[in-house]
């Protein structure tokens, strides 16, 4: 059997803060084969955006092993592989929505006529073909949120880490940004980690749920969905995405009690 | 119109208070030289001999702005008794103390933000820096520049510039620390290094602070020049026009060169505000 794009073992990381220890994450195992879309779901401090930093090499696991394309954290980081898509939209004002797609790409070192053409292609990706000389100001949130993801793929990584990039955003909007969501994978085949609050959301995007519960931060339950690819917005009307939602809930309230 | 009643009410009152206060600090005088012809002034005589004495110890408003007028309008630009030459002899000490403060305060800011061992051993010289009375160093630096042959614009530009760096280093420091730790993170992700951080990120965040600190680094500039022309028997600038009255008790004098340099400061300052509110309004950044 292949290894997984992302493979946990045994991963733990205790931050060392003033009042002792904090064991943030505990025992983590984990393997993403590519092409999924994993969702991370949880109370506050379960260490679900610790896990997702982990895997970006923003923060550094104390104990066990974690790789990303068969390599550490740290160097698939600069292998570039991966996109990382903020809370925050993070744009800059003083850029156009392309020059902030540009970022990474002057950043890494890609040709100005190369930087071009992709910007082009990713705009059409997130819907925002015409947008590209706009500043961000002249754009809605959610339209901020899409620039921001179309910046994390501009360059060539095949794994996209977002951690709660529609938290900001409103319920419609969301809803929304879900179903382009869903499209954009199906379309660029990458495998993508998420984390979220919402737990239609999760249900809605994955093809695998990772229930965390907290102190200390750990995987209390992994859900592979049944749902089809496939996924019209009404499917969340369905007594099978009903069902499944219900089993995340479950998870969540059992590792809330343990 | 809503904003001009109330200005012109205060600038009304300032005015009279002024006045008021003319009779006051020049009745003393008036009464001397009444009691020597040995005659005595009554209360109209009184008000009009404070409000037009040669060396009143405070002088009026008209003739200040009469010395003014004198001084700036009716005197060509070129004669040593004009404000307008004096005014630019401190103007041009005043700009090259500022670029030079400035470029001095950016420099060891972005140093403080990339080197801890500068963050801990310059922050704290840098107060103390201001702390030293600068009427005190000023002669100093002028004597001693002058010893090895430096004089004219440099040491005022350099009395200047210690007084205007100081905000900027303060304002920079704060800016180019402005990014938050999702915008460090986010270049972080795509493994930029420090030169293009700073750059791309840090220096355009740190405008607003830039700039807010820059306002006050001009008019600091212009105090710096003016306290440099005081000492070691300048004659030429605003400063030097300060003293001279003083020495000759030639109050209108005093306060003709005080109100041009408030002039001047007040101009200086509007106009980095202007250019503040190009650039940010440029870069998306306008409140």
């Amino acid at each position: 059997m292949k290894t997984p794009v992302i493979n946990a073992k045994g991963v733990c990381l205790t931050f060392e803060t003033n009042d002792g220890p904090v064991q943030a994450l505990k025992d983590v195992d984990l393997g993403i084969e590519r092409g999924e879309f994993v969702s991370f779901i949880g109370p506050s401090g379960c260490g679900k955006t610790t896990f997702l930093r982990c895997i970006a090499g923003l923060e550094v696991p104390t104990g066990g092993t974690l790789t990303v394309n068969g390599l550490t954290p740290d160097e698939a980081r600069k292998a570039r592989s991966y996109g990382y898509v903020f809370q925050a939209a993070g744009l800059y004002p003083w850029r156009t929505i392309a020059g902030n797609i540009k970022l990474p790409l002057e950043i890494m070192g890609y040709s100005k006529a190369d930087q071009e053409k992709r910007v082009e292609k990713v705009l059409g990706l997130v819907e925002l073909d015409s947008f590209g000389k706009k500043f961000p100001w002249q754009l809605s949130g959610g339209m901020q949120q899409r620039a921001s993801i179309a910046r994390a793929l501009a360059f060539d990584a095949d794994i996209l880490l977002m951690d709660e990039p529609f938290g900001a955003l409103d319920e419609i909007v969301r809803d929304h940004l879900n179903e382009q969501l869903l499209a954009l994978w199906a379309r660029t085949q990458k495998t993508i980690g998420f984390v979220t609050h919402s737990i239609p959301e999760a249900v809605y995007l994955s093809t695998k749920i990772v229930v965390m519960s907290p102190r200390p931060g750990r995987i209390a339950e992994v859900i592979e969905s049944t749902l089809p690819r496939e996924r019209p917005l009404d499917i969340r009307e369905s007594p099978e995405f009903i069902a499944l939602a219900h089993r995340v809930r479950e998870g969540l309230r059992e590792g809330h009690d343990a | 119109m809503t904003k001009v009643v109330p200005v012109l009410t205060v600038i009304v009152a300032l005015v009279l208070i002024w006045y008021a206060a003319a009779v006051g600090m020049n009745a003393q005088w008036a009464r001397d030289q009444a009691a020597r012809a040995e005659t005595t002034l009554g209360f109209g005589e009184l008000v009009v001999d404070t409000w037009s004495q040669d060396r009143p110890v405070l002088p009026a408003p008209h003739q200040v702005a009469q010395g003014l007028y004198d001084s700036v309008l009716a005197i060509k630009p070129t004669s040593k008794r004009s404000l307008v030459y004096h005014g630019w002899i401190t103007l041009s000490a005043t700009l090259a103390g500022f670029g030079i403060g400035t470029l001095a305060g950016i420099a060891l800011a972005v140093g403080i933000v990339h080197s801890r061992a500068m963050d801990m051993s310059v922050m704290p010289w840098a107060i103390a820096s201001q702390t030293i009375p600068i009427l005190a160093i000023a002669p100093m630096i002028i004597v001693v520049l002058n010893s090895i042959g430096i004089s004219g614009l440099l040491p005022k530009a350099i009395i200047s510039a210690y007084l205007s760096f100081f905000p900027v280093v303060v304002g920079m420091v704060k800016g180019l620390r402005a990014p938050d730790a999702m915008q460090l993170d986010q270049m972080r992700t795509w493994s930029a290094t420090n030169s293009q951080t700073f750059w791309r990120l840090r220096l355009p965040s740190s405008m607003p602070y830039l700039f807010a600190s820059l306002k006050v680094a001009i008019a600091a500039a212009l105090v710096g020049t003016i306290v440099a022309e005081l000492p070691a028997g300048a004659t030429r600038g605003l400063g030097a026009r300060l003293l001279s009255g003083s020495y000759y008790g030639q109050t209108v004098q005093i306060w003709s060169a005080l109100f041009a340099a408030a002039a001047l400061a007040a101009a200086l300052v509007v106009i980095v505000g202007l250019i503040e509110r190009g650039v940010l309004k440029r870069m998306g950044m306008a409140q």
